[in-house]
């Protein structure tokens, strides 16, 4: 961080500098003047400022080469075995959740892969969820409609009071609380609801869903051209109709037709009572559920707080005038009011989703089987301590990097295009 | 509670920073940690936040257990006053970096000792002080009677040390599945057992009579399945490059397992001080310079039996038959009784 703001001072610096030499009203022969050879002046503010920083980045590295350096000694003068080599150890124990096999025979490091998946997928599933949540709730906040405003304000002011682990261990007793396996409340007769998660029915795999794919890949391509011709043509004529619903209708037949020509195979794998649960179909377990709920309550208040101060950022006058030229309520919300909302609503989001992407840790308390939790049983079963939280700090910032850039470009592209 | 999941990553953390500030003071040298001790006037003790019988605080906050007791015979044995020992709750997770950073002097945590603990994370352990092992604890009417039953349940365990590697030790070589749930807090994991999102509940054997009586609603609907499924020697941990404190640790463990083999308890011991047997009055300190031997007082053993008692006052205190939840003594006794415990003699 400390890092972060010293790129940022830096810039601020140069953009200092880059005012100052071409201010205006400055006589054009100054402007043009070659800059002044640079030599060692304690009074140039350039000179100043590069010494600070050469001095701190000269600080830092030495306090993070006296850390390593203190560690290192001391867990090698008590003969603590150090270094990542337990990594590829065999772990010896099992996971109840693995988007990628993984059997008690594969290594530490697999396992800490199968826990990264895992956060990944639970956060990812939350951001969505909980940008929905948010959005919705945001736009209702900002309603007119004093109920729907209401009702809005109560589950913002209750959703970020309190505690998110609260949410999330709240979540969890209310799942295991539900019947047992053979009580399970009955789901329109396809799924099961019950202390083991929610329980439906898969699509037995066949040939046909592979053309399906691809059918739906080239209907896709397909449909984005047809919607811009369309489009096209309903600004050239003036002779508008809807591209959304032929692209979209592309896109199913598309996606449809392999499957009728390949004699629509549908067979479902349907759970059925075996044992202690169900065998079949496929599970969501209660833990991911109840971290998924959990987590989307309490970020979906923040953002729906943010969407809010969006939407109350554009000015009044905006959806006045949409509305004088006779636009709906929802298209003056969705093309007027929502794209300016944008540019406040952005950058806000993006710490939001970090702070989920952090949040999802607390999977460890209710047993979901992710980042922090594995490496606990595996920080247990090692001792490798220092490692095994370095690598887990390591995973976190580059997650979160990764969302920052993401959040970034995506913050780039709807920015209002000064022409 | 809740919030203790978070606090102890952060405690984590704080420990390694613990290990990574601590400039070579942490370093055990050759007696040097009973200096620190004797300066400090108080032994620091790492023990299990709450565990029924082993250790947990009471109402008024003391201390109490049979891992307490432990340590306070170790206290007694230096300072000839078992209470001069301050006990600090230690996670799972927590409690390697705390003893190998110095946070504390002596760790009886309910830890197995093993080959990889004893060697790469530089701890030693003292004899084994309590023999026990995985047990299952499971609802009356799923008609589990036993292990091969539990085919395809979902059991729930704590991250611990050695209970996911056992349980995936023993389905595997019945060719059994499980689904396993691991979850940290003690009380979430009983909680979630007890509301039927798993079949069974994986823990040390003698763990599971205090879940079947305290957390759940009614003890009489669950049964712990017969059979001991892994070996799990519970011991006292201390840092490499101190041979002085591990002997001394060593021999205070010894000495009350010797204690109850050779008659000795909190009640006579001061009877015992005149004793006609020589081997009692060595132990005692009347005789002989054991004590010395050890860099303590003559009569440390002396002092730790009449603080807490041998091995058998400490053990019926916490588990005996008048307590909440009385655990038969099994192979904790004497070997002399048909036990593992085997005090090397104090000659």
């Amino acid at each position: 961080m400390t890092m972060m703001s010293e790129a940022r001072a830096g810039t601020a610096d140069l953009r200092a500098h880059a005012t100052t030499a071409t201010a205006p009203g400055a006589p054009a022969s100054q402007r043009r003047r070659p800059p002044p050879r640079r030599s060692w002046n304690w009074n140039d503010p350039g000179v100043r400022t590069f010494t600070y920083q050469l001095a701190l980045a000269a600080v830092l590295a030495f306090v993070g080469w006296y850390l390593y350096d203190n560690v290192a000694t001391n867990l090698r003068r008590q003969n603590i075995a150090t270094g990542f080599s337990f990594l590829g150890e065999a772990a010896k124990f099992n996971i109840s959740e693995t988007p990628v096999s993984f059997t008690a025979a594969d290594s530490y490091g697999r396992a800490l892969l199968i826990g990264l998946l895992n956060t990944i997928h639970v956060s990812l599933v939350g951001i969505v969820c909980a940008t929905l949540v948010g959005v919705v709730m945001g736009i209702a906040r900002a309603s007119r409609n004093l109920l729907v405003s209401k009702l809005a304000g109560c589950y913002v002011e209750f959703a970020r009071n309190v505690p998110v682990i609260l949410h999330v261990v709240l979540w969890s007793s209310i799942i295991r609380n539900l019947p047992a396996p053979r009580q399970a409340l009955d789901v329109l007769g396809i799924g099961f609801i019950s202390n083991r998660g929610l329980t439906l029915p898969v699509l037995v795999p066949d040939p046909a869903h592979g053309a399906m794919g691809l059918g739906f890949l080239v209907g896709a391509v397909a449909a984005v051209i047809l919607y811009k011709l369309i489009k096209r043509h309903g600004e050239r004529t003036g002779r508008y109709v809807a591209p959304l619903p032929p692209a979209l209708a592309l896109v199913v037949a598309a996606t449809f037709l392999p499957w009728l020509l390949s004699g629509a195979p549908v067979a479902f794998d349907m759970p059925k009572l075996r044992g202690f649960g169900f065998s079949g179909g496929m599970t969501v377990p209660p833990e991911f559920f109840a971290l998924v709920v959990g987590l989307t309550v309490y970020t979906g208040a923040f953002i729906a707080e943010i969407v809010r101060a969006g939407i109350e950022s554009v000015p009044k006058g905006q959806s006045e005038a949409a509305r004088a030229l006779g636009l709906k309520p929802s298209s003056i919300m969705s093309r007027i009011v929502l794209p300016q909302a944008l540019r406040v609503i952005i950058p806000p989001m993006s710490s939001q989703f970090l702070s989920l992407t952090k949040n999802s840790s607390l999977g460890v308390i209710i047993g979901y089987p992710e980042l922090v939790n594995i490496g606990n049983t595996i920080m247990n079963q090692t001792g490798q301590v220092v490692e095994m939280v370095t690598i887990m700090m390591i995973i976190y910032l580059g997650l979160s990097l990764t969302t920052s850039i993401s959040m970034n470009l995506y913050n780039n592209a709807v920015a209002l295009k000064e022409r | 509670m809740f919030g203790m999941g978070l606090l102890k990553h952060g405690k984590v953390l704080l420990v390694s920073a613990a290990i990574a500030l601590s400039a070579g003071s942490a370093i055990a040298e050759q007696g040097a940690t009973l200096k620190t001790v004797k300066e400090r006037g108080m032994l620091l003790c790492g023990a299990h936040p709450g565990r029924y019988g082993f250790a947990a605080p009471d109402a008024k906050g003391r201390w109490v257990g049979f891992e307490v007791d432990l340590c306070r015979a170790i206290a007694a044995a230096i300072f000839g006053d078992g209470e001069k020992v301050k006990f600090v709750a230690l996670s799972s997770q927590q409690r390697f970096p705390a003893i190998q950073s110095g946070e504390v002097d002596v760790l009886p945590r309910n830890t197995t000792a093993t080959l990889t603990r004893d060697t790469a994370l530089g701890l030693n352990f003292s004899p084994p002080v309590f023999y026990t092992g995985l047990g299952f604890l499971v609802r009356k009417d799923a008609g589990v009677k036993s292990i091969e039953e539990l085919n395809g349940a979902v059991i729930c365990m704590a991250p611990g040390s050695t209970t996911e590697q056992s349980v995936a030790r023993i389905f595997a070589q019945r060719n059994l599945k499980y689904t396993p749930i691991v979850i940290e807090n003690n009380k979430e994991l009983a909680s979630a057992y007890v509301a039927g999102r798993c079949d069974a509940l994986a823990k040390d054997r003698d763990a599971l009579p205090g879940v079947r009586v305290y957390d759940a609603p009614n003890p009489d609907d669950h049964v712990i399945l017969d059979g001991t499924y892994s070996k799990e020697p519970l011991a006292l941990a201390v840092r490499h490059g101190d041979d002085q404190w591990y002997d001394i640790v060593k021999w205070v463990m010894y000495g009350l397992m010797e204690a109850e083999e050779n008659g000795i308890s909190q009640a006579n011991a001061d009877a015992m001080l005149k004793s006609g047997d020589p081997y009692v009055r060595d132990m005692l300190g009347v005789t002989g310079d054991f004590g010395a031997k050890l860099g303590l007082d003559n009569k440390w053993l002396y002092s730790a039996v009449k603080s807490v008692g041998s091995y058998k006052d400490i053990y019926e205190r916490h588990f005996g038959a008048g307590t909440a939840l009385p655990l038969p003594r099994g192979v904790n006794k004497p070997w002399t009784d048909g036990g593992l415990l085997y005090g090397l003699p104090i000659k």
